[in-house]
């Protein structure tokens, strides 16, 4: 209940500040606008439906492409993990290109795929790919090997084992990669829908720039925030504390 | 320079003498068993010239087991007994077909057999049991891989969870069991799975005494009552001769069986009875050069390279 005082007294801190440098006219409204123009967006949004509909496709966007990243990543990461020629070579591979903002894959992926979704969903999964593989490579190694031993044992093999097996165990110990990927695909999805007519919540904040509503523009920022926010807080969240309850694990701070 | 034995590459078994065994009495034995009343012809568990070596860090070969010859009969319940490093564990490892011998043979009824099975399963010191699975889903585990359907595996599930006076626990998660329970949900998981043998590897030495005392007695119970071949290994010879038909003795490194004793005392015995405490004082009095062996080694060495099984060239 205090917890919960705290946030309101600090968000309403937040907004009043936010009104008042709005009220003192310092800026004009189209370069700094205030809460109630942001609202009005917002509400004119979802009125017209424009988006509900940029939601929706963007999520469309991000679930195949995490999902495709999370897919391959895991099969990826366990190859690497089990693989000694593949940890020695694609390691150090995996570990420098998690360095480049998945962005920079945008003019070949343009030039691959063409000026369509595929391009876009290249750009997600190249974002969150490599944050899944070393999550899982490095969470196959930390995984007890007994698990693995007991399972062979009591007779699984070949995709059982790894699916009945060798995936829950090592879930504790890949929950903060897929976690960390689930943010690169987010971002890396938002930027490459703003460089392309897309529908996504990418082009919804760039029609604000064009039509210089900057109302809208952090109208769509907050959603943005908002729906990383909510993943976060009730899938990831969420399965970290399923985790806890199953394992007996400390929660963490 | 190192007690532990090098052997050439070029040739990796050694043409030493071995110690013969001492002679196994197959005689009546004290618990009715309609299996092991009648002795029979071709044991349930055979090793056959059962020898694992592997390189070091160093690029030498080290022999970890030599020429083990074991048989065991159907509902038998041998211990095997030696001192830390004489491979004992990596035997188990070994029969259980999670790693592989470098040469010689398991024999469960008279055929070889290669890799994992069924037909054996092996209980760990730390249990190992799944923390993602309830009680109920880890006894299931075996029956599930081997698609035993789900009313069938649950009845089953049902009936060895009683059987370690486990029933209430059905829905719980491993990590709200203390060490003890974990055990016994252990052996029930491995009953579940209906294996000729179990194989047993020190899975009482990280509890505490009393809680072991009563595993001992529930393992005996469960023993006479499932008529299941076990073998089962500790370093802790009062256990060994409280529990088993029969106890045999490794040397340290290489792991050879250096004597076997026969244990002809009534079920149930306790560890505090004076004939097992007598028995266990002719075999630790045999264990006692291999530990001192093993300790010098230790000194020696500084650091002791422990036989992690799993870890085999």
């Amino acid at each position: 209940m205090k917890r919960a005082a705290r946030y309101v007294i600090f968000y309403a801190a937040l907004l009043g500040l936010w009104a008042l440098l709005a009220e003192l006219k310092i800026w004009p409204p189209y370069l700094f606008p205030t809460p109630w123009g942001v609202a009005e967006a917002l509400y004119a949004g979802f009125q017209d439906h424009t988006y509900w509909i940029a939601i929706r496709v963007s999520l469309q966007r991000v679930l195949i492409g995490y999902g495709i990243s999370v897919v391959l990543g895991m099969i990826l990461g366990l190859g690497v993990a089990s693989n000694k020629f593949l940890e020695e070579t694609m390691g150090g591979l995996l570990v420098s290109l998690q360095s480049l903002p998945s962005i920079c894959w945008w003019p070949l992926a343009l030039l691959w795929f063409g000026l369509n979704q595929n391009a876009i969903l290249f750009v997600v999964i190249m974002g969150s790919l490599l944050s899944v593989t070393l999550a899982m490579e490095d969470g196959r190694k930390q995984m007890p090997k007994i698990f693995g031993q007991a399972g062979r044992n009591l007779g699984a093999k070949g995709f059982k084992l790894f699916w009945y097996v060798l995936l829950p165990a090592s879930l504790p110990f890949i929950v903060s990669g897929l976690k960390q990927g689930w943010a690169f695909a987010w971002r890396s999805l938002i930027t490459a829908e703003m460089l392309y007519l897309s529908l996504g919540l990418g082009q919804v904040l760039m029609m604000g720039r064009d039509l210089n509503d900057m109302s809208a523009v952090i109208a769509v920022m907050l959603l943005i925030i908002a729906i990383g926010f909510v993943v976060d807080g009730v899938v990831f969240k969420g399965m970290e504390r399923h985790l806890q309850n199953r394992w007996g694990l400390a929660p963490a701070n | 320079m190192s007690n532990a034995q090098v052997v050439p590459r070029r040739n990796p078994i050694p043409a030493e003498p071995r110690i013969p065994a001492r002679a196994v009495k197959l005689g009546p034995v004290s618990v009715g068993h309609p299996d092991r009343s009648a002795p029979t012809l071709v044991s349930k568990v055979g090793l056959s010239e059962m020898c694992l070596s592997y390189r070091t860090q160093s690029g030498e070969r080290l022999l970890a087991l030599d020429h083990i010859n074991l048989q065991v009969r159907a509902g038998e319940f041998v211990c095997i007994v030696g001192p830390s490093g004489c491979g004992k564990s990596t035997l188990l490892h070994l029969i259980a077909g999670l790693q592989a011998q470098t040469s010689g043979q398991v024999l469960v009824d008279g055929h070889p057999v290669q890799g994992l099975g069924t037909d054996r399963i092996l209980i760990f010191q730390e249990h190992g049991l799944f923390p993602w699975l309830t009680v109920g889903e880890n006894v299931e585990f075996g029956m599930k891989m081997k698609g035993v359907p789900k009313a069938e595996r649950q009845e089953k599930m049902r009936h060895y969870l009683r059987l370690v006076h486990l029933a209430k626990f059905e829905k719980s998660y491993i990590h709200q069991l203390s060490g003890g329970m974990k055990q016994r949900v252990a052996i029930a998981r491995a009953l579940a799975t209906e294996p000729d043998v179990l194989l047993m590897d020190e899975p009482f030495a990280a509890l505490d005494a009393q809680t072991r005392d009563l595993l001992h007695d529930e393992l005996e119970r469960i023993w006479s009552e499932t008529g299941r071949t076990i073998i089962f290994v500790t370093h802790n010879v009062r256990e060994a001769v409280r529990l088993g038909d029969r106890v045999v003795l490794l040397t340290f490194r290489p792991g050879r069986v250096k004597s076997e004793f026969p244990v002809n005392l009534p079920r149930p015995r306790s560890l505090e009875d004076p004939e097992v405490a007598l028995a266990a004082r002719e075999v630790l009095d045999e264990l006692r050069d291999e530990i001192n062996r093993s300790l010098e080694a230790e000194y020696n060495e500084g650091v002791k390279p422990h036989i992690e099984p799993g870890n085999q060239a």
